[in-house]
């Protein structure tokens, strides 16, 4: 078939209003259609791209749905082992004070098996942004309950729901480090709308302005979807976040300028 | 000539440290290997050189901080005991398999479990076999003094540079707490930043828009990909095993039977072999100084000139299996050891000797 128009016609640079950051790779992403990773993935970018600290930015990818970041994220990168990313990022910035490091951690790997070196991160005040996506499950390998499945809430590993007495409660990783005095900036955010990809864009922006002004460690969750893992389609899923995640892990600031945000009481 | 100091084992590792140009020590106090921080905080190498010192959390957060700060091209070395060393298998896996350059030093004690606090060879097996998940070696030095101690974490840094490749330094209890005096050889400067992202293209330490991003990992999800880089390992490890080898004999010329001991070991075997010859027994002793790789030629050579071999290790047998695979069935190899903590003395060890192969 012909074509009505050469790409060079579309891609004149005065029809361009949107395009896809220089620093996201172009190949084919690993995640489930309708995943948040995807789009957390380039927000990141984004930042960094605006603030043109690619050349003085290393990024640590988990293990996890995110073990992959790597191959999209076209910056320098280290795949750390499960739970370790705070470790590296520690040593990295220690001895690259000048660079901006961040780790990309999913609830698994950064509030259960990484907890000690989330915590002693955050409590050794490094000068490292964490971005931590919470969906409350174990993605990559198949749907497992993570530290922060709700309470009822089904996974390969609570097929009946999760049953506090037995299983333990949620954690709520992300007010327990707000509290430690070495963490400056802590906010909850997610990517499934567009007013809130924004919100979620303009906090990693923050988080990298105070890590440039070495203000301590910064912190941003982002609670997100994984339709797969819930058996879900990605609409009912963004759904069933709002209603369930969003009233457990409420959206919005924790900690400004290292001081804890007034909140009403928690919905549990 | 270097300066002449009298030092712990253990003090001449840091001190080694900050003067080979080291950019990071991370580690987590235990003993008997404490000392290597605490001289390392004392002596304030962030003031001296630059050097960051920091106590991380255990011993899975520094081997971890390790390999973040190796990934990146720096120079990097931690220190543990036994029990720690077991909790940084996995993390030693993850650098083996990155091709990462690093010095882990163990300062061994008497296990199994929490075991002792006393000297032992007994991670001998772990050392030199791999020790994590997954097909890979370390480069293993074993130094039986003090000035050994010093010497290999400068040896260590150019070879683990030099392959690509965490290498460890397996000492004991012993040899980390003992004094003895030691020539401190002078100065490295640490390389500059610009130095490092010249000399290691590889690191993820910042991608400049001339190259491609740098990754640093262990994991490749297609088998055939997976093949390829244990190949590469593989390859790595011969090429070590033809030209690292590193071994010292003493009075094998003419020697009828052969002490075979690393380490301290080693150090009580010389005095067991002056023991034996004032008894009129000729004895040797073969020191395997890399453990991997080993002396597997040398030692045979050695070993099938004599009428016995005794293996002297303070573990229940570990190097003799390695001594056993060199030498092969011809001559009699015998083992000696004492363990959880116990130091055997030279005239255990002429007695052994006495008993095991020339009387046995």
């Amino acid at each position: 078939m012909e074509e009505l128009f050469a790409k060079t016609e579309i891609h004149k640079p005065e029809n361009i209003v949107y395009k896809r950051t220089d620093l996201l790779v172009d190949r084919p992403l690993s995640y489930c259609p309708g995943c948040g990773h995807g789009t957390a993935h380039r927000m990141l970018m984004e930042v960094i791209e605006e603030m043109d600290i690619q050349d003085k930015t290393i990024g640590v990818s988990p293990v996890g749905c995110s073990v992959l970041a790597y191959d999209f994220l076209d910056i320098d990168m280290i795949g750390a082992a499960h739970g370790r990313a705070p470790a590296l990022a520690t040593a990295i910035k220690r001895m690259w004070p000048n660079h901006f490091v961040f780790t990309y951690q999913g609830d698994g790997d950064l509030a259960a098996i990484g907890t000690a070196e989330t915590i002693h991160a955050c409590n050794r005040g490094e000068n490292i942004t964490i971005i931590f996506i919470n969906n409350g499950i174990y993605g990559m390998t198949g749907g497992q309950m993570a530290p922060t499945t709700l309470p009822g809430m089904r996974s390969s590993t609570s097929p009946y729901g999760r049953d506090v007495p037995t299983m333990g409660h949620p954690l709520k990783i992300t007010e327990l480090i707000a509290h430690l005095p070495g963490v400056y900036y802590v906010t909850r955010q997610a990517v499934h709308t567009p007013n809130h990809v924004r919100k979620t864009k303009k906090a990693m922006r923050k988080a990298f302005e105070l890590q440039k002004e070495n203000k301590g460690l910064c912190f941003i969750e982002i609670v997100s979807n994984c339709n797969s893992g819930w058996k879900m389609t990605p609409v009912q899923s963004n759904k069933w976040m709002e209603d369930n995640m969003f009233p457990f892990y409420q959206l919005g600031d924790i900690k400004i300028d290292g001081k804890l945000v007034e909140k009403k009481v928690t919905v549990e | 000539m270097g300066e002449l100091r009298l030092m712990k084992g253990n003090e001449a590792v840091a001190e080694a440290a900050i003067r080979a140009g080291c950019d990071g020590y991370f580690g987590y106090p235990i003993t008997p290997q404490s000392e290597v921080m605490e001289y390392l905080m004392a002596e304030k190498p962030f003031e001296r050189t630059g050097m960051v010192v920091l106590q991380a959390e255990s011993e899975v957060a520094a081997i971890n901080m390790l390999y973040g700060g190796a990934g990146t091209g720096k120079m990097v070395m931690t220190s543990s005991s036994s029990p720690g060393v077991s909790l940084m298998q996995e993390g030693i896996s993850y650098m083996a398999g990155a091709e990462l350059p690093a010095v882990i030093v163990n300062i061994v004690r008497g296990g199994p479990g929490l075991g002792t606090i006393q000297p032992s060879q007994a991670d001998y097996f772990q050392a030199v076999k791999g020790g994590g998940h997954g097909d890979y070696k370390m480069l293993v030095l074993a130094p039986a003094s003090v000035q050994e101690m010093c010497d290999h974490v400068k040896l260590g840094f150019e070879k683990a540079y030099q392959y690509r490749t965490p290498v460890m330094i397996l000492s004991d209890g012993a040899i980390g707490q003992m004094m003895e005096k030691v020539v401190l050889f002078d100065h490295v400067p640490r390389r500059t930043d610009e130095e490092i992202v010249a000399q290691c293209p590889w690191a993820s330490n910042g991608r400049p828009k001339t190259r491609n991003h740098n990754i640093i990992t262990s994991l490749d999800l297609d088998p055939a990909g997976q093949e390829r880089v244990n190949l590469k390992l593989q390859a790595k490890y011969k090429l070590m095993e033809k030209n690292e080898v590193l071994y010292e004999e003493i009075q094998c010329e003419d020697a009828d039977y052969l002490l075979v001991a690393f380490g301290l070991s080693a150090r009580i075997c010389q005095k067991a072999v002056d023991l034996a010859r004032a008894k009129g027994i000729k004895v040797g002793l073969f020191r395997p100084i890399t453990l991997f790789p080993f002396p597997a030629i040398e030692v045979s050579n050695v070993g099938n000139r004599v009428k016995g071999i005794l293996v002297v290790e303070m573990n229940a047998g570990q190097m003799i299996e390695d001594v056993k695979l060199s030498v092969g069935c011809k001559v009699k190899i015998e083992h000696f050891g004492r363990f959880g903590g116990i130091i055997p003395s030279p005239d255990e060890v002429v007695s052994a000797l006495e008993q095991k192969i020339i009387g046995g």
